[in-house]
């Protein structure tokens, strides 16, 4: 556990369940990315302002980070270009499929005890440990 | 004052991603890797925004949000099989990329190339999807709604 963060990640994710408990109190409106993300780009989607403005909002945050201190850290991301695409589209049709991903299932609908959320937070993030653990470990663990 | 919202949520959403490092696809693979150096910071953000967001929906629930007609909760309770293959295909995604769709965006100001690839990709992944269930709903009228 040597890089374990415990305090900075209680102050983040404090504001990440402000933010959702925010959008709800304002917009009454369910805080998941992929769902707001997917109305942007979607077709005859009537709502499309607010989720644009929520995405800009979102880009600006580490820009302004910039300014107090914070520095524009470029992700690491997988070697292989056939991983990092593959990746990009499970991630985007699973997500539409199975109706959300980490923050909407994982924060909102957990929060909201949606028994469906439950199930997909626990199997999404039980799957993407086996896949970090193979990719990492090989196939015994 | 709909987008003004959305702009805030957005921003203060974002700022909590990047304090608690989990704009960092290595921060987050460092959570699932649990047979490895595990990092348990992924729980504890977790655990605060489950805190707040729980005691914020619970303020919500009785009231009309400030900008619009209603609260529009989920209204889907079945576990189904989209439900679960839909989160089993994320989870494939996510563990091999560090990547959900969150860190995913607010990643683009680094304007890094193989950022912006991925979240091409996952642009086009949903517009696949999305070209599916038309394709299927006008095969067969069925109300499609997602979670969030």
């Amino acid at each position: 556990m040597a890089n374990f963060t415990p305090l900075s990640a209680a102050i983040g994710g404090a504001l990440i369940g402000l933010a959702a408990a925010l959008l709800m109190l304002t917009t009454g409106r369910i805080a998941g990315i992929s769902g707001i993300f997917g109305g942007v780009i979607g077709w005859n989607v009537p709502d499309r302002d607010w989720r644009i403005a929520f995405i800009v909002g979102l880009i600006l945050a580490p820009l302004t980070g910039t300014l107090v201190g914070y520095s524009l850290v470029e992700p690491q991301m997988p070697a292989s270009w056939a991983v990092i695409i593959i990746a990009g589209l499970l991630v985007g049709f699973g997500t539409r499929l199975g109706g959300g991903c980490t923050s909407g299932h994982g924060i909102c609908g957990v929060a909201r005890l949606s028994p469906r959320s439950l199930v997909a937070t626990v199997i999404f993030v039980g799957v993407a440990m086996i896949v970090v653990g193979v990719i990492r470990h090989g196939l015994g663990g | 004052m709909l987008v003004l919202a959305g702009l805030v949520c957005g921003f203060v959403f974002g700022w909590g991603l990047l304090i608690s490092g989990m704009m960092q696809p290595a921060k987050v693979l460092a959570f699932l890797d649990v047979f490895g150096a595990w990092d348990p910071s992924l729980l504890v953000v977790m655990a605060t925004a489950l805190a707040i967001g729980s005691a914020g929906y619970a303020l919500a629930r009785p009231r009309t949000p400030m900008f619009a007609a209603r609260n529009l909760w989920p209204d889907k309770t079945t576990i189904d099989a989209p439900l679960v293959i839909g989160a089993t295909l994320f989870g494939a995604g996510w563990g091999l990329s560090g990547l959900c769709p969150g860190p995913a965006i607010e990643n683009l100001a680094t304007l890094s190339p193989r950022l912006i690839v991925f979240v091409i990709a996952m642009a086009f992944g949903m517009a696949l999807h999305d070209a599916w269930q038309r394709w299927r709903v006008a095969a067969a009228p069925l109300a499609a709604s997602a979670d969030g």
